[in-house]
């Protein structure tokens, strides 16, 4: 789960990590006011969504008058925002943080994440902050310096002083970095964070270090612990029918195709998908109807799929492990019945019991099409749904 | 032979009285694993399933000597089964379970590395032996005896490569489900190496999936030490980045953990990769000239 950089910025500061002031609004005459209670005469006003390269796509300015942050707020609220991370209709916006101006001296990048290869929480720390992290990772790798978190013993000072040493940092700069570093490992590990990135990490001219962005991704299996990271979900980033979808424990992404796909196991739903573009067609979903597969969670499926208006046929793919593939196919009817689906359905079942099922399949009457195997079932469904494309 | 699991292992289940640990572990029995008890705090003295169940893992361990533990327990109290198991001698830990929080992962892992304790999963299928020993949920009928070793990180395409094995007439010495998650137990390398050093094992069998660079270690690995034929397939080469597809761990992030860049590493390392999972069976019958 993502959150917003003011959310990021609020647990920051929670953690005793240095912050600029700032208010998110999520209305534009509050932006007015927001930047006449914190003062000064410059402020940094931010579009939030959960994307990056918000600066290139218009959705940062530094403003010059309260009156040009409400301007920014009207530009912005109930809009889209299209950066090269989003889709193509962009993430609404519906917070404006305003902040106070940092002078910047320096920008370092500070981020963690768990390394699935080494299976540590890493820190990276790097002098070369305010551009793509990757970008520098791939183009100069030794400019990236990296702390492992042992995950029994914790984070310890002397990797925070090692990294701040290897930046370059001054002494009081060393002691603030170091407090910075254990206090983040210390918000990772309670929150349960898959990852979090700070960039910029900036030095101010009177030389302090201050988090000038955040980014924060959380663990989604560790949220039944984390109440306040729950609170902290914005369903409008997310795509709607994903959303819908985990209502009922199914597994679903949006794809660009004409063939939608329900399958028993998120590994061989990938498969699926693979097999119908290998054949010329092209998937219009991800979707896993998980182990059990009951009528009830094949009709919302089917439902979730039809509502897709790009889809012309449906290919339906279960292996039948331990449950019984003439079930599957009764289910699989009756969803069939009960949503009214207009489309061409593909069935391929195999496993306990696939000769029944298909069998059942045969004998419904309905339009459905049961198929042999793997391919055939791949061949089938692109060809019901206007052949190769 | 065959790897992790035979006739002889002796198998506790935690979780054993609920719902999931009473279904497979009832179809365990009858495929014929040595179960020899459960383990469910508060139960322990009654039985289940004909077995004895007992408090703590220490207590099972001690009365039946248990080589391996299969999981079964929610996923908020898996890391805790697992120390538990860890710490009271079990040397083979199994967990089905899906759903545990990444960072008990990181502890419970580095904890059964320090003790010597291997573990697969979790969030998989577990691990069988074909007609001798089924530890998780795979359905035992499909699988045959013989001489293919498959390692997967996804449940339901190791039985789809099972069927075919098993519908070409090679069978399986082997099969391990590593699972879905971004840190499991054990990873394709822990399992190539057993398959290599086994001698029922002739080919092997490995399906990866997007996200991470499990596979291509696993390639760089295959390359310097497995010399027993290898056929791949990795699902996801249609995955929008950025997306999570089901597993966990099943995600391209920052560009990288795409299905080309995985299928290239393997290609190089000299393994038999096929585009489609329905020619994993016709991809080991070109290799082996069996």
């Amino acid at each position: 789960m993502n959150l917003h950089e003011y959310q990021a910025k609020k647990l920051f500061a929670d953690y005793d990590l240095p912050v600029s002031k700032g208010i998110a609004v999520d209305a534009a005459a509050d932006a007015k006011t927001a930047a006449e209670t914190l003062g000064g005469d410059k402020w940094v006003v931010k579009a939030q969504v959960h994307a990056g390269g918000r600066g290139k796509a218009g959705g940062v300015e530094l403003v010059n008058s309260p009156i040009e942050a409400e301007e920014f707020a009207n530009r912005w609220l109930g809009k889209n925002l299209v950066t090269y991370q989003t889709d193509v209709k962009g993430q609404p916006v519906s917070k404006i943080l305003v902040e106070e101006c940092t002078d910047i001296a320096e920008e370092l990048y500070l981020g963690a994440v768990v390394d699935r290869s080494t299976r540590r929480i890493v820190f990276m720390a790097s002098t070369e902050g305010g551009v793509e992290i990757e970008k520098v990772a791939h183009e100069s790798p030794e400019k990236i310096l990296k702390a492992v978190i042992d995950p029994l013993s914790g984070a310890s000072d002397y990797q925070g002083r090692e990294l701040a040493f290897k930046l370059g940092l001054n002494k009081e700069q060393i002691k603030e970095f170091t407090k910075l570093f254990l206090n983040l490992a210390q918000l990772f590990q309670d929150l349960d964070l898959a990852l979090l990135e700070i960039n910029p990490l900036v030095i101010s001219k009177s030389g302090n270090l201050i988090c000038l962005d955040g980014k924060i991704n959380a663990d989604g299996n560790a949220l039944y612990r984390q109440p306040g990271l729950q609170t902290m979900r914005d369903p409008s980033q997310e795509d709607a029918r994903e959303a819908a979808a985990a209502e009922w424990e199914l597994n679903y992404v949006a794809l660009d195709g004409n063939i939608g796909c329900m399958v028993n196991g998120a590994g061989l739903a990938m498969g699926t998908m693979d097999i119908v573009q290998l054949h010329g067609g092209s998937p219009a979903n991800f979707l896993d109807v998980g182990g059990g597969a009951t009528k009830e969670r094949v009709t919302e499926a089917f439902k979730l799929i039809l509502s897709d208006e790009k889809v012309e046929a449906v290919l339906v793919n279960i292996f039948g492990g331990i449950v019984r593939c003439d079930l599957i196919a009764e289910g699989v009817i009756g969803a069939v019945k009960e949503v009214g689906v207009a489309v061409p359905v593909v069935v391929r079942l195999e496993g306990n019991n696939a000769d029944v099922g298909r069998a059942v399949l045969d004998k419904s009457g309905l339009n459905i099409i049961a198929a042999s195997s793997l391919s055939d079932a791949a061949e089938k469904v692109v060809a019901a749904a206007g052949g190769s494309k | 032979m065959s790897i992790l699991i035979n006739s002889e292992t002796k198998v506790i289940c935690q979780g054993f009285t609920g719902s999931q640990g009473t279904f497979h572990s009832e179809q365990a029995i009858e495929y014929g694993t040595k179960m020899v008890g459960g383990v469910t705090p508060g139960k322990g003295g009654q039985k289940h399933l004909g077995l004895p169940v007992y408090n703590t893992v220490a207590e099972a361990y001690e009365e039946t000597q248990a080589d391996a533990s299969v999981i079964y327990v929610p996923a908020p109290f898996c890391k805790d089964s697992i120390l538990e198991a860890a710490n009271s001698n079990i040397k083979l830990i199994v967990c089905i379970t899906e759903g545990i929080p990444t960072l008990d992962m990181l502890v419970a892992k580095a904890r059964c590395d320090q003790l010597g304790v291997r573990i697969i999963g979790p969030n998989c299928p577990g691990v069988i032996t074909p007609g001798q020993s089924k530890i998780g949920i795979m359905p035992g009928h499909i699988h045959m005896p013989g001489k293919v070793g498959i390692v997967s990180r996804s449940g339901t395409l190791t039985y789809e490569a099972v069927k075919q094995t098993s519908d070409y007439g090679f069978g399986q010495s082997s099969c391990v489900g590593i699972g879905g998650d971004p840190i499991p137990g054990s990873n394709f390398i822990d399992v190539l190496e057993l398959f290599e050093s086994d001698f029922q094992t002739e080919a092997i069998v490995m399906i990866g999936e997007i996200g991470g660079t499990a596979e291509e270690e696993a390639a760089a690995y295959i390359k310097k030490h497995i010399t027993k034929p290898v056929v791949s397939y990795i699902a996801g080469v249609t995955a929008p980045p950025g997306k999570r597809m089901g597993h966990a761990g099943a995600i391209i992030s920052g560009g990288k953990g795409t299905a080309d860049e995985k299928f290239s590493a393997l290609q190089d390392a000299g393994v038999k990769t096929v585009r489609s999972l329905a020619e994993i069976g016709e991809g080991l019958k070109e290799i082996t000239n069996w």
